[in-house]
């Protein structure tokens, strides 16, 4: 089916794709929100939301009603263009970062293999950097046009951390790009598959990527633009109805991207550990639906482990913020980084 | 120094080790801590469907009791409204005339009786001083209210069911309280 010489088959299959993923990473934002009480919750001693369906997992769509039922309030002496811009901002380059993950190696569908990735570009991870980094404008821009003084606070303070953490994350990722030599995703994950995860070489700056994805994501110890104790839910304050659902949504998509960012880099992707999968004889599409489940996994793991961070560790002061990321992090990753090209370098040279 | 209480510990205020410094040890020591009330007994029930127990001395929402014929055994004599260290408890008497036989048990009856739940103490002297075993403390405890007028809880609000024309709901209303005795 060509016309005007477009592969139309390829545009509708990367429609479907990209309907299935957005749809996909919007699920799952909505039901960590249920996680993240539910977890609270436990950690807690307490039970949790058990009232809205069995185990309360219909809790998400309440929540989300009840958003879309609330006053929207513009503020007089906000500059309304740039209010309604924030949010939207958030949630767009949220939800845009998913298109380079590779979710699975390649469905065999009528007789075309499918691979399950959007756009396998060769700059992957720089695409998924420049598109996070233009994250921070979401919250710069709510908390400037909310003409707030708390809002623009938090704005700032976003706005710096997030400049600030970028730096390390990005050099801590400078080590794994040379032990892959590419910065396209699928290579980067197929390169786990035949030499073992990143995570072995790498521990050190898997860490700081963590730390510093807890960072981008505006977690717990990190979430000082939404500090509520002393700026009042922050950039966000002013906002109410789903504009604000917007805001929180973002953030859980975010996480749930970050996730697998971190598991795609890290954690050898949908990579299957400690087996060969190749040598089992399944057909491909089984084999792709395992690798997708697997690295679902490791998502869900990560996400865990989000939620059960926040839980536990109180908010970073300012300071105390900036200094981890000027004087902790970033020289770590500029040592890790060094170190890391010595013994490749050395390795070579043997 | 001596200490006052065995619960004071000093504070330990040597300088923190390169393990401790660095903070990524201590925070997973914090988030297997965190781990483990995963896996603890919930402190919370599930209230509506779970109730805890009470024991047979709690003292809760007031009953205002009948007697087997499903009469008022209140004779409105204001000895629990004395005896109340909150003046919680307001009542009017009034006689009672020939046909009312079958409502109350003696010539007098209360023909108002409210208890302002936002004073009351829930300490039980009420139905201490009751000679006629006529108020008692139940198990329940009183529900919220959306004004302070509802916390003024009138004579249907406090009345026990009737044992003939409700016997099920009196006995559960009822529970397993013994009769106080009295002197007819």
């Amino acid at each position: 089916m060509h016309l005007l010489s477009i592969d139309w088959w390829f545009i509708l299959e990367k429609l479907v794709l990209i309907v299935i993923v957005i749809s996909l990473s919007l699920v799952i934002a909505m039901y960590t929100t249920y996680a993240e009480r539910k977890v609270a919750a436990w950690l807690q001693d307490r039970r949790g939301p058990n009232r809205a369906g069995p185990w309360g997992i219909l809790q998400p769509l309440a929540d989300g009603g009840k958003l879309f039922f609330k006053e929207e309030i513009i503020p007089l002496v906000s500059s309304k263009w740039l209010f309604i811009l924030g949010p939207s901002l958030a949630m767009l380059t949220a939800l845009l970062t998913s298109a380079v993950i590779p979710w699975g190696t390649s469905l065999h569908l009528f007789g075309k293999d499918v691979p399950l990735q959007i756009a396998d570009v060769n700059i992957g991870i720089l695409y998924i950097f420049g598109v996070v980094s233009l994250g921070v404008y979401g919250i710069m821009i709510g908390g400037w046009a909310s003409n707030n003084k708390f809002s623009l606070l938090a704005a700032i303070r976003g706005a710096s951390q997030m400049i600030s953490y970028e730096l390390a994350m990005g050099m801590a990722l400078i080590a794994v790009l040379m032990l892959t030599g590419s910065l396209q995703m699928s290579v980067i994950v197929q390169n786990q598959v035949e030499h073992g995860w990143h995570i072995i070489y790498q521990p050190l700056g898997f860490i700081i990527f963590f730390i510093c994805a807890l960072a981008e994501c505006n977690r717990t110890p990190f979430d000082l633009p939404e500090a509520e104790n002393e700026l009042n839910f922050g950039y966000h304050q002013e906002y109410s109805s789903m504009k604000l659902g917007f805001y929180l949504f973002a953030e859980y998509i975010n996480m749930f991207i970050s996730s697998a960012v971190m598991a795609t880099l890290f954690l050898g992707g949908y990579d299957i550990p400690f087996v060969n999968e190749t040598q089992w004889g399944l057909p491909q599409n089984l084999l792709a639906i395992i690798g997708f489940a697997v690295l679902m996994a490791k998502i869900f793991f990560f996400l865990f482990v989000f939620i059960w961070i926040r839980w536990t560790i109180p908010r970073f002061r300012y300071d105390q913020l900036m200094n981890l990321g000027w004087k902790g992090l970033i020289p770590l990753s500029l040592a890790n980084m060094v170190i890391t090209a010595i013994v490749m370098l050395w390795k070579s040279k043997t | 120094m001596v200490q006052l209480t065995q619960k004071a510990k000093l504070v330990d205020r040597r300088q923190m080790s390169w393990l401790e410094r660095i903070y990524l040890w201590n925070i997973l020591k914090g988030m297997m801590i965190t781990l483990s009330h995963l896996f603890k007994r919930k402190a919370t029930i599930n209230f509506p469907e779970q109730k805890r127990y009470f024991a047979p001395v709690f003292r809760g929402l007031h009953v205002l009791n009948r007697d087997e014929e499903g009469r008022e055994r209140c004779t409105a004599c204001g000895l629990c409204a004395v005896a109340c260290p909150a003046e919680a408890i307001t009542m009017e008497a009034a006689e009672r005339l020939p046909g009312e036989e079958k409502l109350y048990r003696e010539e007098k009856y209360a023909a108002r009786y409210e208890i302002n739940m936002l004073r009351c103490i829930f300490c039980g002297l009420c139905e201490d001083a009751c000679p006629k075993d006529a108020i008692y403390l139940s198990q329940t405890f009183a529900p919220s209210n959306y004004s302070r007028k509802g916390f003024i809880y009138k004579k249907e609000d406090l009345l026990i069911p009737n044992p003939l024309t409700d016997p099920e709901d009196y006995k559960k209303a009822l529970g397993d309280r013994p009769a106080k005795k009295i002197n007819n």
